[in-house]
């Protein structure tokens, strides 16, 4: 009976506007990911949201669904601990970069092993945004950051070969290819086990205005110009988006 | 001598830079960041020789300054509330290695429900760990506050880490004039570290090991006998610091116009400079009152306290925590100072401010004029009436 509304029955429209910058691309993500539930008719009352902290992090609120903030890096475990208790539910970890595969990797790459039924959506911003922009797991070689004023001396994090090891399922996509990260987290909702997708979204305020770019659009059309898509591949090439072959 | 008009992150952080912290690890986390950001520029551009490691979790940052000072590296971490939480483990690691690390503790409130506003519950649940704890009333004492901090820790009859408490936001991000500690001041007060045990080849050692029932109760032994002969160096370092820089903010405890007060407020923290406010406020309509600042809360300076207010008839403790089961964690600490003394005052406790509630003159009015009328359990002021009867 609330089909009628489309995707936007899974948001709280109450509560909008979110509390991203103007230029943020979580909302693309949030959005793709409400028009994945609507068309697979996730159930409301079958589909929990959990996430950790961070701007990504404050996702949770908004689903029109039952929600859990968790602290920083545990979303995937409480996430774990639901599906556990109860296994007819479909279990989705909205988080980012710093949270999930910073200070929540540990449990990232265990929860890989235990092949957890659930699905993981990682908004990829390369910057931990809500404190302002300091260098995260993933902020790319040489990058200046708040924290790396000189340059990120560090090298960015890749979890694909771990999904490889394990039949996870691992996709990589971009808040401009709209169809292609829907297709992505429909499959991985789909999946039986352990899926992760990693969307790559701009963050203009705390990062992409410190590395020249004038506005989000120029980051999102970097996207456009940088990412290939290459679908059920072995290995994504770091200009490449898509999907990674899976076994299982 | 001159004033910089410096947000307290930076001022901290510039006192920290002339401290010459070898190694420095720290993930970022709101209100902590503007002080660690200011040192990773530091280190970048040149002006402070150190290591300065990003890592993925507080766990790791106290991790990595726990083995670098553990190869006698002079060391500093910065965090608050739930990477103040996630740290404890490791805290408690750093005071049982008895290593001097230096850190700060933004003040804010724990989760959940998640908030990233102030009080004081981050460093009131590590109380028990080993570590000294200062609480600074401003940020001219916050800056100070560190200088005096390493100089403590490393202090040969010491060897225990110090914190360094200062309130999130009210102070960290509030611009003040202050009184910046140069390089060549910073090095005639303090002296490199040069530790008497650390890890070399040359005379190897062992760190943290496994002791049984047979040994390890005397660690505790040694760390409380050592919290005992530390309030003497707290006060010691703080003399020295007035010396050399002319500024005096407390030793173990500071009091303002508490010599002939009948009511005095207890508190810890920026909360002290409102307070000193209403008490000159009230002083020129008569009323004797006055407030004590509890500076160093690790180790407690139980008999400087009961010095200071053994003469007072009624005594209100103002505080952003609470120990849940139980009431107000200092109150009931003040308490505890005159137990077994032949004169006990009236003793109120008050939790306020909890999770950035604005404390308002009028908030501290009304603990005046409750504390002047009944004894009462511990009381919350300043509740949100509509959302109790909700």
């Amino acid at each position: 009976m609330d089909k009628e509304s489309g995707f936007k029955r899974y948001l709280k429209l109450d509560l909008l506007p979110t509390p991203w910058c103007p230029g943020c691309g979580n909302g693309i993500v949030l959005k793709t990911i409400c028009q994945a539930f609507d068309e697979l008719d996730l159930p409301k009352d079958g589909t929990v949201v959990i996430s950790g902290i961070g701007c990504a992090g404050r996702s949770a609120g908004f689903f029109n669904l039952d929600s859990v903030h968790t602290a920083h890096g545990r979303a995937i475990p409480v996430a774990e601990g639901i599906k556990y208790a109860n296994d007819a539910l479909h279990v989705v970890v909205v988080s980012g970069d710093g949270d999930l595969l910073g200070i929540g990797a540990n449990h990232l790459l265990h929860a890989i092993r235990r092949k957890t039924n659930i699905t993981v959506v990682c908004y990829a911003n390369e910057i931990y945004a809500m404190t302002g922009g300091q260098a995260s797991p993933i902020t790319p070689h040489n990058t200046k950051t708040l924290t790396t004023p000189d340059g990120n001396p560090d090298y960015p994090t890749d979890v694909q070969f771990l999904f490889k090891h394990h039949n996870g399922y691992f996709a990589r996509t971009s808040a401009y290819h709209l169809n292609h990260m829907k297709k992505c987290i429909t499959e991985s909702l789909e999946f039986n086990g352990f899926s992760f997708v990693e969307v790559r979204t701009m963050c203009i305020v705390n990062y992409g205005r410190r590395l020249g770019y004038k506005n989000s659009n120029e980051m999102l059309m970097h996207y456009k110009e940088l990412y290939k898509i290459n679908d059920y591949a072995e290995e994504l090439a770091q200009d490449e988006i898509g999907i990674i072959k899976s076994s299982s | 001598m001159s004033t910089t008009f410096i947000e307290g992150s930076i001022a901290v952080a510039k006192t920290v830079g002339v401290c010459r912290p070898q190694v420095i690890s720290a993930y970022p986390i709101t209100p902590q960041t503007h002080i660690v950001e200011h040192l990773s520029e530091l280190v970048a551009n040149g002006e402070l020789k150190c290591e300065y490691v990003n890592v993925e979790s507080e766990h790791s940052a106290a991790s990595v300054v726990l083995g670098a000072s553990a190869t006698g590296a002079r060391t500093y971490t910065a965090t608050t509330s739930q990477g103040f939480l996630l740290m404890i483990e490791v805290l408690f690691n750093i005071a049982g290695m008895r290593l001097p690390i230096v850190m700060t503790c933004v003040n804010r409130a724990v989760s959940a429900p998640i908030n990233i506003w102030n009080d004081q519950q981050d460093s009131l649940t590590a109380r028990d760990s080993g570590w000294i704890q200062l609480y600074a009333e401003d940020n001219q004492e916050a800056s100070d506050m560190h200088l005096q901090a390493f100089k403590i820790a490393e202090n040969k009859d010491i060897m225990l880490p110090v914190m360094v408490c200062m309130d999130g936001f009210i102070l960290t991000h509030s611009f003040d004039p202050i009184e910046l500690i140069t390089q060549e001041q910073a090095d005639k007060f303090l002296s490199p570290f040069t530790p008497q045990y650390y890890l070399t080849p040359k005379n190897p050692l062992s760190f943290g090991t496994m002791v049984g029932p047979d040994g390890y109760m005397e660690t505790r032994y040694f760390i409380e006998k050592t919290m005992q002969v530390s309030l003497q160096v707290i006060s010691d370092v703080a003399a020295d610091f007035h010396n050399q820089f002319g500024r005096f903010q407390g030793g173990l405890i500071d009091t303002y116009k508490v010599e002939d007060a009948s009511l005095v407020l207890v508190a810890m923290g920026s909360i002290i400079g409102t307070i000193k406010d209403i008490v000159d406020e009230l002083r020129a309509k008569g009323q004797k009152i006055g407030v004590l600042k509890v500076r160093s809360y690790r180790p407690f300076p139980k008999d400087e306290i009961y010095k200071a207010l053994s003469h007072v008839r009624e005594i209100a403790v103002v505080e952003k925590a609470v120990s849940l089961g139980y009431g107000g964690i200092l109150a009931n600490e003040i308490k505890s100072v005159f137990y077994g003394k032949p004169k006990t005052p009236k003793i109120n406790g008050y939790i306020l401010g909890l999770g950035g509630r604005d404390i308002t003159i009028d908030t501290i009015h009304q603990v005046i004029k409750d504390s002047v009328n009944v004894l009462s359990e511990e009381k919350f002021i300043g509740l949100n009436e509509a959302l109790i009867k909700r």
